[in-house]
């Protein structure tokens, strides 16, 4: 008998029973758990960091710290609102740059391309483009805005970091908007073109909407991503314990959520370190809160 | 028959319909061309800025490791040896971990709820932002486990990895956040990759009579090779850049020290630490450590899509 | 029927498989309700009947396939030689290992052609000499020919037919006691499929075969016994359950059917 798994018992009866020490079976069982382990210890640190911002931020959660500024260092009391404002227009700033550029270069990759020598040369930028260390974004950005002072004379401004930031969105938008243009449906084109529509019209009346929420999906965790990038802004839009006030904020420096976690989490003082964690709180919470958005849109999109 | 005619009056396609539909295709290229050009950009002016560096030490550069800027000195040997040490490492760690976790989520080991949890957990995890992983590294997970760093330095002193007393920032911690940072990487792209096995080869496996992990070691991570191999050098590629987390755990000593527990320094961590105040010719030199991070992660890019095609396998 | 789970059903010493009161659900929708069949040992058995009856279904119990969809469940018996495939103590992968198992579409392994067939016997245990079982097997499964000068290359740099015979010669290699089918020929040009036919009228010398076809002409040319299933609406349940209508020797059903419902069937009036 050349096949050892063949047995039967006295009576003629296959044995087909699970044995327990059959070496298979022990090396299965092993691995089973071995599994069960790397699973616990990959979802571990995600419930501790998440149970620590919760605690250690939340309870600091007040009224005060939503609305005021920040303490000098070394004293007590004082909030996190000018960077919770910077966050928001900085990240702004980003999106209205990356969306349009990364939309219209997606669309013309999805639409326009058919794949020639161009494209791939694109497609392979965008894939470099997305593995460039987020804080070369932040020494281009110096090197070439802040430096230069090209923005009305202005070093360090909100609009330099959010140009950092929107060469990090770039790439995800780009990719978003070509694949989802791609789910649509050749047909859905050759209609709209058969009726006479234009090229332009076709694009922008049927596919664009078509591929609504894949799209929008992309650029909503991409806005999610670029909201907790600190890299790229320590050195472009800086720090500033003050408001931003009206437009002239946009070209000087600005306060915004992460990079107030940095400079508060180095500095030895209890304080300043509880103001990062509540910092740490409100954008944890901003940015989960965009991220099960956009798994939102993406289930609604696929009812 | 004329008259039903005449209600089109658009048949005739009027000229500006022309002009903004060639516009709009020309738009179109022109943003598209925006990723060429930053990426050029981005390249001249991290080459250029670090010329003058370039010229002074040429590629003594990478292999001094005196970070000088009161005697205007520059050598980047420790940044890029940590560079390297940090993500190789945290990828040796993660890479297990992280396909295990996939396999764990994707087979019929537990229900399919579970999993989906643990799935969403994973890549919750990728989305919370390094600067708080750095905040809790710091306050949190490097006190955790600095017992357990005392006890490898009393231990394997005589290792020149652990030769150095744990002080608290260093390079083992910067390690651990790392494989935090790119675990939720590996695991989601070897679960999609697993995903994407098509079923009939499931089925095969198990028609011949494999064992579940059976069929997974001989059949499904075989199969999946390719797209897993992507995502790890995806990992990689995001270690070695990854700046806000190490930033604040490794400790930025531009001493050399080859012990896993002295504060170390990466490229991606020197710059976001010196960068806003450096002048003169140490700006330069950090655009020069800045060249050749990108550098690295271009070639780790490449290198990843050329693996990719090559262990693509057909099914 | 007296449900007596403990000791296994007399069964007569010609039958191999014997499917008693078996109903399968996914989730708590009902497939397949009440299926008895007694599939005979050394014969071709041949499951017919028009889409969603749930013949592939019960075919795939048949070696706890099923068990990789999630939800499948199995109410009743089905013995294999006198003992449950279902008992809790049973081992699927033992099950598999004696009752082989070739699918609808081709499915090599992503490996050599070689490797492909050596593959499920190292794990079973296979201390013989491989090269000889490798050729042994696809000269069976009537493909050697095609392969002997390129065992070393991919199973999939073969045409769709020669893959879904490397698939059988892949079953063939294990040493199964029973090999079964589920529509093996439906992605198949006429010509593979008339190979293949030849090559199930070779390996049933020596296994038992139950094969799920949608083509009749195909279960005339190729089955000793014939099982005809039908779906049908149910009072307040959703969809339609599958049930078996009627079991005997090929020729009766396709000639002088007891049941309505299978005349119909075989005489194209229906499905």
């Amino acid at each position: 008998m050349t096949f050892s798994s063949s047995h039967r018992l006295a009576n003629g009866v296959p044995d087909l029973a699970y044995k327990q020490g059959l070496r298979r079976n022990l090396i299965a069982r092993l691995l089973t758990v071995i599994a069960g382990l790397f699973a616990a210890i990959a979802v571990l640190p995600l419930i501790a960091v998440l149970v620590y911002v919760l605690i250690k931020g939340g309870q600091k959660i007040s009224l005060t710290l939503l609305t005021e500024l920040p303490p000098p260092p070394g004293l007590e009391g004082g909030g996190i609102a000018n960077a919770i404002i910077g966050s928001i227009v900085v990240t702004l700033i980003a999106a209205v740059i990356a969306i349009p550029v990364g939309v219209g270069g997606g669309i013309f990759l999805a639409e326009y391309s058919r794949g020639g020598k161009f494209a791939q040369f694109i497609r392979f930028g965008t894939n470099v483009l997305s593995g460039v260390p987020s804080i070369i974004a932040g020494v281009f950005i110096y090197g070439t805005i802040v430096t230069s002072r090209i923005l009305f004379g202005n070093a360090y401004s909100a609009a330099a970091g959010g140009m950092a930031l929107s060469i990090l969105m770039l790439p995800t938008v780009i990719k978003t908007t070509d694949e989802g243009l791609k789910l649509v449906s050749d047909d859905l084109r050759r209609g709209a073109l058969g009726v006479g529509a234009s090229k332009f019209v076709t694009v922008v009346r049927i596919t664009l909407p078509t591929a609504f929420t894949p799209i929008a999906t992309g650029v909503v965790l991409s806005i999610a991503r670029a909201a907790g990038e600190t890299a790229p802004l320590i050195f472009t839009a800086l720090f500033s314990p003050f408001w931003s006030e009206g437009i002239d904020g946009v070209f000087n420096p600005i306060a915004t959520l992460s990079v107030l976690i940095y400079n508060f989490a180095i500095m030895p003082y209890e304080a300043q370190n509880e103001l990062a964690w509540a910092a740490s709180f409100v954008l944890v919470l901003f940015i989960l809160g965009l991220n099960l958005f956009a798994r939102w849109l993406g289930q609604f999109a696929s009812k | 028959m004329s008259e039903s005619k005449e209600l089109y009056l658009l048949r005739r396609r009027p000229p500006s319909e022309k002009v903004v539909d060639v516009s709009f295709k020309y738009l179109a290229v022109t943003l598209a061309s925006m990723v060429a050009v930053v990426l050029f950009a981005i390249l001249i002016v991290v080459f250029w800025g670090s010329l003058e560096s370039m010229g002074r030490y040429g590629l003594k550069f990478l292999v001094t490791s005196n970070w000088n800027p009161v005697d205007d000195e520059y050598g980047a040997f420790t940044a890029i040896y940590g560079t390297i040490v940090t993500s190789m490492l945290s990828l040796l760690i993660a890479v297990p971990l992280g396909v295990g976790t996939a396999v764990f989520i994707t087979e019929n080991i537990i229900p399919l709820r579970i999993r989906n949890v643990i799935g969403v957990m994973v890549e919750l995890l990728a989305a919370i932002p390094s600067v708080v992983l750095g905040l809790w590294a710091i306050f949190v997970m490097e006190p955790f486990i600095r017992p357990f760093l005392e006890f490898l330095y009393a231990t394997f002193e005589w290792l020149p990895i652990f030769s150095s007393p744990p002080i608290g920032p260093g390079t083992a911690p910067a390690i651990l956040i790392l494989v935090v940072m790119i675990l939720p990487i590996i695991t989601s792209i070897s679960r999609d990759s697993l995903n994407q096995v098509p079923d009939k080869l499931r089925q095969a496996a198990y028609g011949v009579g494999t064992t579940r992990w059976g069929a997974v070691l001989n059949v499904l991570l075989p199969a999946a090779i390719s797209g897993i191999v992507g995502g790890v050098m995806l990992a990689l590629g995001r270690a070695m850049g990854e700046t806000m987390a190490v930033t604040m755990i490794i400790g930025n000593s531009n001493n050399f020290s080859p012990s896993l527990l002295a504060p170390g320094n990466t490229i991606a961590a020197m710059l976001a630490n010196q960068f806003g105040e450096a002048d003169g010719s140490q700006v330069s030199s950090l655009m020069y450590a800045a060249f050749i991070l990108m550098i690295l992660s271009l070639a780790v890019n490449v290198f990843a899509q050329w693996l990719v095609k090559r262990l693509s396998l057909k099914y | 029927m007296p449900d007596s789970t403990l000791t296994p059903q007399p069964v007569s010493e010609n039958t191999c498989i014997s499917i008693q009161n078996a109903t399968i659900s996914y989730g708590s929708y009902e497939a397949v309700k009440n299926v008895y069949c007694d599939i005979p040992r050394g014969k071709v058995t041949a499951f017919i009947g028009p889409s969603g009856c749930g013949k592939s279904t019960v075919l795939r119990a048949l070696n706890r396939m099923n068990d990789l969809i999630e939800g499948c469940s199995l109410r009743g018996r089905v013995l294999f030689d006198g003992a449950d495939l279902y008992d809790p103590s049973v081992d699927p992968v033992e099950v598999r290992r004696r009752i082989g198992m070739v699918f609808q579409q081709p499915n090599p392994f992503p490996k050599s052609i070689y490797e492909n067939i050596a593959f499920g016997a190292r794990i079973n245990g296979f201390t013989g000499d491989m090269d000889e079982l490798v050729e042994r097997s696809l000269r069976q499964a009537a493909v050697w020919d095609e392969c002997k000068d390129k065992l070393n290359e991919s199973g999939y740099s073969l045409s769709g037919g020669q893959q879904q015979r490397l698939c059988i010669a892949r079953t063939i290699a294990i040493q199964p006691e029973v090999i079964l089918m589920d529509e093996p020929c439906s992605a198949l040009d006429p010509i593979s499929t008339l190979k293949i036919e030849e090559t199930m009228h070779e390996l049933k010398k020596s296994f038992t075969i139950v094969i799920v076809t949608h083509n009749m002409q195909q279960a005339v040319r190729v089955s000793d016994m014939t099982a005809f299933y039908n779906a049908e609406a149910v009072e307040g349940g959703s969809g339609k359950v599958g049930y078996l209508v009627e079991f005997n020797e090929t020729e009766k059903i396709f000639n002088a059917p007891t049941q309505q419902a299978t005349q119909d069937y075989v005489s194209g009036r229906f499905g």
